[in-house]
């Protein structure tokens, strides 16, 4: 009896780890994914979420991609200290106080006003979002819905990007070939008949990154697997993370 | 014996900390040096600041080649900014770490920052006039505009506290770009001038809705009739124009005034509305007026090439653009017949280094900027106007703006008219005091019209209460009122207090007759002996 008392109760211990991984049980006042959707722009919104990554720390602000279970957001500009960046590391679970704004299509939590930052603070809690094949959504209304999620391209093919002289390159730094290496590198990926221009942001991962340099090997017609952050700017303009040459 | 080589030293040791008092001494003043030592090389980094812009970048490079022909000796590496604000928190790091670059395009707002430091920016007073080495001197190996042949009012403005310390390169100034199709449709005819009144007038015109819940003008979900991408030039304008205080040349504030509180409440009665918004909240006017989503967009002439149908440059899909006609005006103005527009655009500083050739070099290249082939090739690339009597007066330039609209590239007629907007009114363009904390006042001027728009766009009444709890905050914000005027020239200070007439009397007196008593004593002692 004892047994069968001990591993039933074993057994409903393990279905509540197992349904509290599954859910991302929410604070007081916090809002659930669906929430912030639902939530119109320039309203003031608080959200818990988890770093994914961070662009560099810049003048007491950081700019965070980050992703809870059900979906991502872009994190513009939050108050930061230097010493708090330090601790932003991929899975870090934070609680954000903001406005829902959003910039040419991209939507973003951001600052209310010059007066009132957005701010965090660091909560326990660790999530590492997995990449989501988003290949077969390109082209399709069903893209926009994983805005700034974590993503990857499988199998997609470099086209020729044009500079501003009308030279065509396999990429370019910055988007009309007037930069220089630390600049913003861009290159145009295609898959399904339509073509995307991506970009390695140059404060996510800067030109020491094994990203950066490897989209210097680029050449036009490679097919490649990419990985990174489904930003948005007029349309998908994805911040790649990861480039793997097939 | 002894006690005298004590004395000595205790005497010495005083006067070396009474001295330390005054700080470091930082780099030795920059002298210019007889002649320019050829026979060594020297490497000069040289940080730019492009638009994002193709065009900009070849000129700078094919500008370093050039250079490096006519001076084999000196290497100009160049490193590529797209922000002016990159470019001076960066400058400010590398001061305290001595690795400041040689040549920088800044603005001289920041300059009267770096030069909180001691000696860090050369003086270019000497050098100009510099009889072989000066601007178009005996020894320089290129065609060099001399000092009267700058642009007057621009040389000016790189002139802080009594002293050059840059040279300007470009210069620009803010444009309202309208879609004339829309204004008509709405029953106005665009004035030669526009003034405020007119431009919220119209604005509210245009958020008219149908029976969809589109704009009667566009059909369209979106618009914006006003947008403005600089909100610190908005602030700053309106002032000049109106009278109002922004600030005194030598520091003091007097932006929080009731000509600043009159015309917040403007703004947000047309931010509440809708009819006004900023780059800021709503991203590049250029976006809105191409998409037929936007009547009057304000944004630098520098950014021509971003406006209107036809615009090479362009950040949205062509399918989005529509066709329109595009007028270029004046910024909006209080009085139509007493103009008045902001003078911007990049300048050139040199930072101080060791070994005074190593500056000269810097100059040559500086120097080297003004030529006619650079100037007139950068000027091109966008709505700028060349620095440069000698490239204005040039037949190339002559060409250049007789060829407007042949094109929709070089001639690109928006930009042209950009263009010509400045060069009829450089008498019209002025600028704001530059000292030790002009950066961060012009901030706070952009920072009144974000924080009003968007408290309005909230719903929130701005009135005198509201914007007296707001100007404390931004001067808070804004460190306004810790400003510090400390740089590394000498300032005329006035009189000394009397306390400390009276204080520094005491001490001299008191250390004299130290001295006297020890004498004696001394003296004494001897008559014993």
């Amino acid at each position: 009896m004892k047994k069968a008392i001990a591993l039933v109760l074993s057994l409903i211990l393990c279905a509540c780890t197992l349904t509290a991984c599954g859910e991302d049980t929410k604070g007081e006042g916090v809002m659930t994914y669906a929430e912030y959707v639902a939530a119109p722009t320039d309203s003031q919104v608080v959200v818990e979420t988890y770093v994914q990554a961070t662009r560099s720390w810049w003048d007491g602000k950081i700019t965070i991609y980050s992703q809870d279970k059900d979906g991502a957001y872009f994190l513009y500009d939050i108050s930061c200290s230097e010493e708090d960046a330090k601790k932003l590391v991929p899975g870090t679970k934070i609680k954000v106080t903001g406005m829902k704004t959003e910039w040419e299509g991209e939507v973003e939590i951001a600052a209310q006003d010059e007066l009132n930052p957005a701010t965090f603070e660091i909560e326990d809690g660790n999530y590492v979002a997995e990449a989501l094949d988003v290949t077969s959504m390109l082209g399709t209304a069903e893209l926009d819905k994983h805005q700034n999620e974590f993503v990857s391209f499988k199998g997609v093919t470099i086209e020729a990007s044009t500079d501003a002289d009308g030279n065509e390159a396999p990429f370019l730094y910055n988007w009309d070939g007037s930069g220089e290496e630390g600049s913003d590198l861009y290159f145009n990926i295609s898959a399904n008949g339509q073509t995307y221009t991506v970009l390695i942001q140059r404060y996510l991962c800067d030109p020491t990154t094994d990203v950066y340099q490897t989209a210097k090997t680029l050449q036009i017609g490679d097919t490649v697997d990419l990985e990174g952050f489904l930003y948005w700017y007029n349309g998908a303009n994805p911040h790649i993370t990861k480039i793997t040459i097939k | 014996m002894k006690k005298y080589l004590l004395f000595i030293c205790i005497l010495v040791c005083s006067l070396l900390t009474l001295s330390g008092c005054h700080g470091s001494a930082g780099l030795p003043q920059f002298e210019v040096p007889e002649e320019f030592d050829t026979g060594k090389n020297y490497e000069i980094t040289f940080w730019a600041k492009n638009d994002t812009n193709k065009a900009q970048t070849n000129v700078y490079k094919k500008a370093i080649a050039d250079f490096e022909a006519l001076y084999p000796n000196i290497k100009v590496n160049m490193r590529l900014y797209t922000d002016y604000g990159r470019i001076y928190n960066d400058v400010i790091t590398n001061i305290s770490t001595k690795t400041t670059p040689n040549v920088c395009i800044t603005y001289p707002d920041h300059i009267a920052t770096y030069m909180t430091g001691v000696n860090i920016v050369a003086p270019l007073d000497e050098i100009m006039l510099d009889p072989k080495y000066g601007l178009a001197g005996s020894d320089i190996k290129f065609d060099a505009p001399t000092i009267d042949e700058i642009v007057p009012e621009y040389l000016n403005e790189c002139r802080i506290r009594d002293h050059y310390y840059a040279l300007p390169y470009m210069r620009s100034t803010e444009a309202l770009y309208i879609n004339e199709d829309f204004v008509n449709a709405l029953g106005y005819e665009i004035p030669e001038v526009v003034t405020w009144d007119f431009i919220f007038e119209v604005s509210e015109k245009a958020m008219a809705k149908n029976n969809d819940g589109n704009y009667l003008l566009n059909n369209q979900k979106v618009m914006i009739p006003f947008i403005y991408k600089s909100t610190d030039n908005m602030m700053i304008s309106y002032l000049k124009q109106a009278n109002g205080g922004y600030s005194t040349s030598d520091g003091k504030i007097e932006i929080f005034n009731d000509t600043t509180s009159d015309f917040l409440k403007e703004v947000s009665i047309h931010a509440a509305s809708g009819a006004f918004s900023t780059f800021k909240i709503s991203s590049y006017p250029a976006n809105f007026l191409n998409a037929g989503q936007s009547v009057f967009a304000i944004d630098s002439t520098a950014g021509a090439t971003w406006m209107g149908s036809k615009a090479p440059n362009s950040d949205i899909s062509a399918e989005d653009i529509i066709d329109f006609n595009t007028v270029v005006r004046p910024i909006p103005q209080v009085d139509p017949n007493n103009l008045k527009m902001i003078s911007q655009g990049p300048s050139v500083c040199i930072f101080n280094k060791e070994d005074p050739q190593e500056v000269l070099a810097s100059w040559l290249f500086t120097q080297y900027l003004l030529t006619n082939d650079i100037q007139i090739g950068y000027s091109q690339t966008e709505g700028y106007t060349p620095v440069t009597l000698k490239a204005r007066k040039s037949s190339e330039y002559d060409e250049y703006l007789s060829l407007s609209g042949t094109d929709d590239k070089v001639h690109y007629e928006v930009k042209m008219e950009a263009t010509r907007l400045l060069l009829e009114n450089t008498d019209n363009t002025f600028v704001t005091p530059v000292f030790n904390g002009s950066a961060s006042l012009r901030d706070a001027a952009g920072t009144l019209i974000e924080y009003v728009t968007k408290s309005a766009r909230r719903g929130i009444t701005v009135d005198d209460s509201f914007l007296s709890n707001a100007y404390k905050d931004i001067e808070s914000l804004h460190k306004l009122d810790q400003l510090n005027t400390n740089t590394q020239e000498k300032k005329e200070l006035g009189e000394l207090p009397s306390t400390s007439v009276t204080l520094i009397t005491i001490l001299i007196v008191v250390w004299c007759g130290l001295i006297a008593i020890f004498i004696l004593s001394k003296l004494k002692e001897k008559k014993q002996k």
